[in-house]
This record gives structure tokens, sequence and C-alpha cells, in this order.
């Protein structure tokens, strides 16, 4: 070694990381894992890597190591953290009810807000770099410095308003020809491929957003009135996925919901916690909850598993704010998925009885009297919508009430699809490695649609039809599209 | 640290991916399910052969470097916890299914295979492996030879000793034995199959086992039977035994356990109840297994139980059970610490040994909850407790020696599923004696002459001080 100052440098970076690693990490919490093992079954990364450090009872392990001083918050220590993909499927299966999710928070936000670079020092340390598992990082492919990347997208998450502009830029894209001259002409191909098939399969952008759709932003329910709902309506959702919000609009106040879009409302910060900007997502975080209050709604509705979880954990999120913890704790409770409100409305028990056929065995999966052919489909859960806000019943539950439905259960439908917010672009290898495995059974259910109940999902999983080549075949959809669809077919 | 011939060899042998001594895989394989205890490797593979095996057995011998074969981690004896450092051998990726044979009805196992895949795998043929660890969800066929893993079946069915029928183990000098075969009767020499069964990797590494397979029983009917009395139940489970009825699983609670379960799950069980069982018989005949369940439910009822509740469909079977089930987990949601043991008693005297616990626990202050397979009189009195106090932790040690003493004296045993390991090695001569110690030193001696098969387990004896993480 010819200098030791990088080598000192190195060591007082990782020393001021580990503790405040020790500080912020809660130590009962850790305690809590009694290292029985039960959660590994359920975790994706254990699954596809078959090494213990890539489970959640390793992480936990590993997290302990860092807290006790036993071992340092190395490259490989932020790599495995990386790794996990936050769907949270070890929590219901634990035997103690180990907060898993609250100690990924901690440990990604010491991350977020310390980022270490050891690239320059490595060599010096004299340490063997090992990947997380065969293939699944190297020195070239480390994720890029997060602090940076949400300085840039920030702006766009804070107004709606600038999130609606840009959809508009992507809407000219797509509409006038540029992405077709695009992909004639490879004009992508610069990019990394996983980037290259998002871009591919991302749906129509629609600049207007649900409130213009609508004409609205204060909508009557039909019929008997059972309540007022708020609408959170996203943002990726309410441009990348306009008609569902408008669907979500329509079904409630068929249910007999009012339905009040708060315009003041944002970006419920999901994208920022999960890479441990818990600042910003605070900040997003009293922004809507001022806003739903304004509104004076009994409940609201979320249409995204991925951001109803963000909200239903705002209570958690400012639970050391005094001055906004009760009114976080009351928007927490306030928080209900879009199955779930539908399901509270006696609208949709009549449907089976519209429904034009009989509900018997023999008939299902035959051409029907209108010449339809039945769709068969299947469900792919939405991990926070089923381990964080304990609704994964709820799409299932609705789907049934349609009449002559040919549903078929996927099988592991409980696993991560391997999007998980951003980590689809950010560990390709490993969400790919996972979602090529989740399509073999896809494929087993012989469905031709594919539900699902969040947007990161659905993209995924068009990805997934896009790899294995079944764009003819194979259709991803929306619950709450596939329910208004049938839903207005039956009605007619 | 190994020495640099030792990791130049493994490295050349297994690469990278396979051999690894960064301090993520370190610390990821210093602990199993046992609570308060972890302890370093210094390396850890991944063999994918049995020849891979043989060489780093081999050299491990050479070089007097420890060996400790790890599944899943999920025992609660310490088993897999390297105590003396060396190198974890984790044998994840020898885990197929090598073969089933329905002529004979054995399957042919890799240890690494998991035990609930290999369950779905058999019960697809309509055939049954009955050994079912709690564990099974996480734990490896290797990890339940290894530690003679139990189960709620094994009143009626056994354990796993009585379903391994063959074995291919490696010897710390790289030979390869093979014991039994596809074979029920075989008595050519020492059972030797049997002998490595619940030797917790102390004498060789098995590497391929044979499983004795049944036909899948078609009937399964359950039922939940409260007790005022807790002599009253423990009566009741003798008699059920003693009118030639074996269930297939009789499950104990004691209140203390019933308080918690209910208090935290609110699935309506009676807490002024001194104990309640859970009985579940299974069988081919429709009209036999009713029969039985009358029976049992005819001499529940005659014994003074309060209350007697059949399943009626698959459902509620779910839901009783689950009662039993979630035993083990509330109590680990109540303290950050849970010390689970296994103390065994003869089935005729559960009733003395609950109440001997709850006088044990008392006398200690110490909070100890006890539930088991009370068919077998296989007992898990399990406490809640923190391993940050320690003066605490000291009375729970103490209450557990007078809980393994008083099972001896009752004709029981300090363990009757869960193996040695560190955890009870200090009581094993309480057990089996000196001569019995002096026995297996003997029988251990000629399988590992070196001593390096998972050193520090089952013998009580001062070891070389290492890096051990007492939190």
């Amino acid at each position: 070694m010819s200098s030791p100052n990088p080598k000192k440098e190195r060591d007082s970076s990782l020393l001021m990381l580990q503790q405040e690693l020790t500080k912020q990490l809660d130590y009962n919490e850790l305690m809590n894992c009694m290292r029985c093992g039960f959660c590994q079954p359920s975790c994706p990364t254990y699954q596809e890597t078959g090494i213990e450090a890539a489970s959640p009872r390793g992480r936990i392990a590993l997290m302990k190591a860092v807290a006790d001083g036993v071992m340092e918050p190395n490259e490989s220590f932020r790599q495995q953290i990386n790794l996990c993909l936050g769907c949270r499927a070890c929590e219901p299966v634990c035997p103690s009810d180990v907060k898993y999710g609250q100690l990924l928070e901690q440990t990604k936000s010491v991350l977020f807000e310390q980022p270490f670079h050891s690239a320059k020092t490595k060599k010096m340390s004299g340490q063997r770099e090992t990947a997380p598992g065969p293939g699944y990082s190297s020195k070239s492919d480390r994720p890029p410095n997060m602090k940076r990347l949400h300085k840039l997208v920030k702006p766009a998450f804070k107004s709606h308003h600038r999130m609606l502009s840009l959809s508009a830029l992507l809407e000219k894209y797509q509409r006038s020809g540029l992405q077709r001259y695009a992909a004639k002409k490879k004009l992508l191909r610069f990019l990394p491929e996983h980037f290259q098939t998002l871009e591919r399969i991302l749906p129509q952008a629609d600049s207007q957003g649900v409130v213009k759709r609508v004409k609205a932003s204060l909508l009557p329910a039909k019929g008997e009135r059972i309540g007022t709902v708020g609408m959170f309506r996203g943002c990726i959702m309410d441009v990348l996925f306009t008609e569902t919000n408008v669907n979500t609009v329509n079904l409630l106040r068929e249910s007999g919901y009012d339905v009040v879009i708060p315009e003041a409302q944002g970006c419920c910060g999901a994208l920022f916690s999960h890479s441990g900007d818990l600042k910003t997502a605070r900040q997003f975080a009293r922004r809507n909850i001022q806003a739903f209050a304004e509104a004076k709604v009994d409940y609201i509705a979320s249409n995204a598993g991925g951001c109803g979880a963000m909200l239903i954990e705002y209570d958690h999120l400012l639970k050391d704010d005094a001055l906004w913890k009760p009114q976080a704790e009351h928007f927490s409770q306030q928080i209900k998925d879009i199955s779930e409100l539908l399901l509270r409305s006696e609208r949709w028990n009549s449907l089976k009885s519209v429904g034009a056929g009989p509900d018997d065995q023999e008939f299902i999966s035959q051409e029907r009297p209108d010449h339809t052919p039945q769709d068969t489909v299947t469900y792919q859960d939405s991990c926070h919508l089923r381990n964080v806000m304990k609704a994964g019943r709820g799409p299932r539950q609705l789907l049934h009430l349609l009449p002559d439905l040919n549903y078929v259960e996927l099988e592991g439908a409980e696993g991560c699809c391997g999007s998980a917010g951003i980590y689809n672009l950010m560990q390709p290898k490993m969400a790919n490695d996972i979602l090529d495995h989740k399509m073999d059974k896809v494929n087993e259910t012989g469905a031709s649609i594919i539900l699902t109940s969040n947007p990161g999902c659905l993209l995924q999983m068009k990805i997934g039809v896009e790899r294995e080549q079944a764009q003819d075949r194979l259709r991803v959809m929306h619950v709450v599209d596939y329910f208004a669809e049938k839903v207005e077919k039956v009605m007619k | 640290m190994l020495d640099s011939e030792v990791r130049q060899s493994l490295l050349q042998w297994l690469g990278q991916e396979r051999f690894r001594e960064d301090q993520e895989t370190l610390v990821t394989h210093s602990y199993d399910a046992t609570p308060m205890l972890q302890s370093l490797p210094d390396a850890v593979v991944y063999p994918e052969t049995t020849a891979e095996v043989q060489s780093i057995l081999r050299l491990a011998n050479e070089h007097h470097i420890p060996i400790v074969p790890r599944g899943a981690a999920s025992n609660l004896c310490g088993g897999t916890v390297p105590v003396q450092g060396g190198i974890v051998v984790a044998i994840s990726r020898m885990n197929k299914l090598l073969e089933l044979d329905t002529d004979n009805l054995t399957a042919t196992v890799q240890p690494g295979l998991n035990t609930r895949k290999f369950h779905q795998e058999v019960e697809r043929r309509g055939l049954f492996y009955p050994p079912d660890p709690s564990s099974m969800v996480i734990s490896t066929l290797g990890g339940n030879i290894m530690e003679g893993a139990g189960g709620l079946r094994g009143l009626k069915y056994g354990t796993t000793k009585d379903y391994v029928i063959g074995l291919e183990a490696v010897l710390p000098s790289g030979e390869i034995i093979r014991t039994g075969g596809k074979l029920y009767k075989d008595v050519a020499g020492y059972d030797l199959t049997k002998l490595l069964v619940g030797s917790e990797g102390t004498l060789a590494l098995i590497t391929e086992a044979t499983l004795k397979l049944l036909p899948a029983p078609g009937v399964r009917q359950t039922m939940l039977v409260a007790f005022a009395d807790i002599y009253g139940a423990a009566r009741s489970v003798s008699r059920i035994v003693g009118a030639r009825i074996i269930p297939a699983t009789l499950e104990i609670m004691d209140q203390a356990t019933i308080c918690v379960v209910e208090d935290y799950n609110h699935i309506g069980l009676p807490t002024d109840v001194q104990a309640i069982l859970l009985i579940e018989q299974d069988g081919q005949e429709p009209e036999q297994v009713k029969r039985e369940m009358t029976d049992i439910k005819n001499i529940c009822a005659s014994e003074g139980a309060t209350e007697i509740r059949m399943a009626q469909d698959e459902a509620e079977a779910e839901q009783l059970m689950m009662a039993r089930r979630s035993a083990l987990s509330t109590l680990a949601r109540i303290s950050p610490t849970t010390i689970l043991e296994d103390a065994t008693v003869p089935r005729s005297a559960i009733a003395d040994m609950i109440l001997a616990i709850n006088r044990i626990a008392e006398k200690y202050r110490v909070n100890i909850c006890t539930f088991g397979h009370a068919g077998d009189g296989n007992l898990h009195p399990t406490c809640t407790t923190d391993a940050r106090n320690e003066e605490e932790i000291h009375r729970v040690e103490e209450a557990f020696a007078e809980i393994f003493e008083e099972a001896i004296s009752m004709g029981g045993t300090i363990t009757g599923e869960h193996g040695v390991g560190t955890v009870k090695a200090p009581y094993l001569e309480w057990k089996v004696g000196t001569a019995g110690i002096s026995v297996m030193k003997g029988i251990k001696q000629v399988f590992d002459p070196n001593g390096i098969m998972n050193p520090g387990k089952i013998f009580a004896k001062p070891s070389r001080k290492r890096l051990v993480i007492s939190k």
C-alpha cells in the first residue's frame, strides 16, 4: 500500500455509516427475529439464489452484525440490501411478526443519506468483492447515486402539473410517429435492453389526467348514496393509466359513493421512501394528508397497491412528528383499496343473476350464445396490496362477482413479479429471472388475460408477455378495467 | 482464517462462487434457529457432487479443520453453528429427488432437498412420507436425518429414523460408506443407517438417502377437547391408546399456552381450562376413522371433558389445528427471545411433567408455557424471555436444567426430537451415564479420529475459544 490515506478515508467513512446505522436501526426489532427461517420460502431473491444472505433472515443478520459492530457496512452489504425487492412477503409468514419493512426502510434511509463510494478504494482494502448471487451484480453495474437521481426527478413528482406536461411530451412522441420511426431505425439501441423493452410496452400517455377526463373534481353518487370517497389519483397512474382512473371514478359512483378528487394531492412518495429518501416522502405525505382532510371524505380510494401501501403507512412515516401524527393516523385508517370499497356496495350483488347465462360448470369455456368466447383470466397479486394493505383477497372476491368467469388461480401469485417499484430498472438480471419463472406459471394457467392491481406489476407483466413474444395470446389488464368492461357488457 | 494452501485448493475445485470467505457469507452462516448462539466460520463451501464432498473432507481432515454440515439451519440445538470455526458445508445445491420407486415404495434423495417439497412430490403420487417437523417449510431432508427430526405424526407413524433405510455418507477420510438399501429387512452387521440418523453431523456427511414411503391415507378427522383438569386430559391420552387406538396426531396445550394463544388470536378457545387436546385420526376407511373418533370422544367425555368440538369439514379442521400451530408463533410475538425445549417423558407421565414444569417456572420466576405431542410424551416447555436480561437468562437456564432432571427422573429424556448439539451437551451424561458417553465417544473416534466433524456438539468439553457473539 503506497499511501495510507485512501484506506483511512474509507475507514472513517465506513465508521460513520456504521454509527448511523447503529443509531437508526430499531434494535428491538432486530432482536425479534428468532432466525427460524420461515421467511425463506416466501422470499423471491432467496428462491432465485439459494443464498442465505439474500434472504430476510440473512439480511436481518447482516443488519444486526453491522449494528453490533461485527461487520462493516461495506459494498456487499449495500448490494445485498439493494437486491431486496421490498415486496414484504416475509412479513405475513413471520412467526415473530418482525417488521422487516421498517428495518429495510431504516437501513435504506441511512444508505441514502450517506452514500459511500468504495470504488476508488476497493483495491487498497484487499477485500474480495463478492456478488450477492451468481451474476447478480458486479463492479461495473453498481446502482447509480440515488441522491442525484432523486434531485433530477423530484420536480416532476412534486407537481402534478409538471407530471402532466411531461406526459404530454411522451404522448407526442408516441402519437406523432416518432416512436415508430425510432423503432424502425433502432435509435434507442444505445439504451440498456431493459429500458428499451420498457419503452416498447409503455401504454399510451394521456396528458389530460382523470379530472379533465371526467370534467369535474366532485361527482355525485348514482343511486343510493353510501358515503363519500376521496380518489387518490396517483402521479404515474394518472398519466399512463388515465383510463383506469376514469373507470375507478365511474365504478365508485355506481357503487353509491360521492367522489371527490382533491386537486392539491400529489405523488404518494413510495418511490422516494423505498430508496431511503424519507425526507421527501414525509413532505409528500403531509401534502396529501392536508389535501384529503380539506376534502372531508369518509374513505380514500387507492387503485394502485404500491401507492395504497405507502399511504396506509403514513402513520408510521410520521410517527415522530407530534404535529402531524394524529392526522396521519386518521388518514391511514381512511385508506382502502378500490376492490374493498366496491365490495362494500350492494350494487354488484345482482351481477350474477343479470348475467346472460347459467352458471353451470359444463357451460364454462364453451361458446356463449352471444358468440363471445369466454376469457380465461388469472390474477397476479400486488405484493404491497397483499402484504402491507392486507387486502389481497379483495380483487379475487370482486372478480368472482362477475357472471360466467373462467378464473384460474396462478400458482405462486403471492410472489413478487420482479417489478417492485423501479427495481426492474435497477436490478434487471434478478427482476428478469423472477419474471421468467412467473411467466412459466402464467402459461400453465392457460389464461388469455393477466389481471393485476398495481401499475408497476401491470407493466412488469407486459414486459413478461413481450419477453415471451406472446402479445397475440395474452393481454394484461388492471382488475378495475376488466371489471368495468365486464360490468358494462352485463348491464347493457 | 484458513491457511493459503487450503484456500487455494478449495478455490480451484469450487471456484469463487462456491467457495466463500467474505464477511457477509460468514455472518450469515454463523447461526441457526437456536437463540443466543452465534459463531463465525472461516469459510463456506457449496459442493454439488459426492466427489466434491470427498475432496473437501479429505482436505479438512489432513489439516484438522472443523467441518460443519449445514442444511437449512433451522435446528434448535445449535447443531449447525460453527462454534469452533472451520468450514461450513452448505448442502443446499445437492437438492435433487433422484428417484421415486413405486414398486419398492422408496424414494432416493439428495440431502439438500426441502422436506415440504418432498412431501408435495410424494403426495402427488398418492404416497406418504410421515415425518413432519414444524420447520419442514424450510428444513432439508439431510438436516432432518442428521437431527433425527420428529413431528406431529410421531405417535402413529414414528419419526425420521423409522423411514431412513439406506444412506450414502462420506467419512472424514474421504471414503464413502453405503448402508442399508431398498430393503425392509437387513441385518448384515451393525445397523449403521440408524447410527448415522441423529448423529448431528459428528460422524460423516450424508450425500444420499433412501427413504421408505407409505400409501397416503385417504380420510382425516379432527377434534378439539378441553379439560378443566389436566389429569383428565392425561388420563384420556393413556386410555385412548389403551383402547388400541393410535391417533395420527394427539397434541396438548397447557393453560398458560391457551391463554396466550387466545389473547392474541381470538379464536374462541376456553381460557378457564387446564388443558386442550387436539386429536386427529386418519386412515383408508371413512367408517373406521369415524368409529375411532367416536370412541375417542366417549373416552374424553367420561374423563370430564368440558368441551368437545368435532370439525365438520376440512376448513374447520384447519381452524382447530391453527390453535396448536400458532402456539409457537404467538409465544414468539410476546417476547424478544423464545427458548423452545423438548423434554420428553413416557406418555403416562405427561400430566405430572407439565405440572412439574409449572412448579419449576414459578420457583425460578420465569414464564414457561407448555405444549407438545402428548401422544408420544414429547413436550415443548417454551420460555418467553429477553436475551439482554442476563440475570433472567441465568434463571431460565437453571429452570431448564431442573426440567431436564425432572424428565429423566420420570424415565424420560433431555431431548425428544431437537437433538443435543451444544445446547444440551452439558446434560447428556445425565441421560446416558458415563459408560454411555464413553461408548459414544469411542464410536466417534472410529469414524472421525481427528475430531473434525461438527466439533463441540453432543459431547461437552472445554473447547477452543473463538469469537462467539453472545447476543
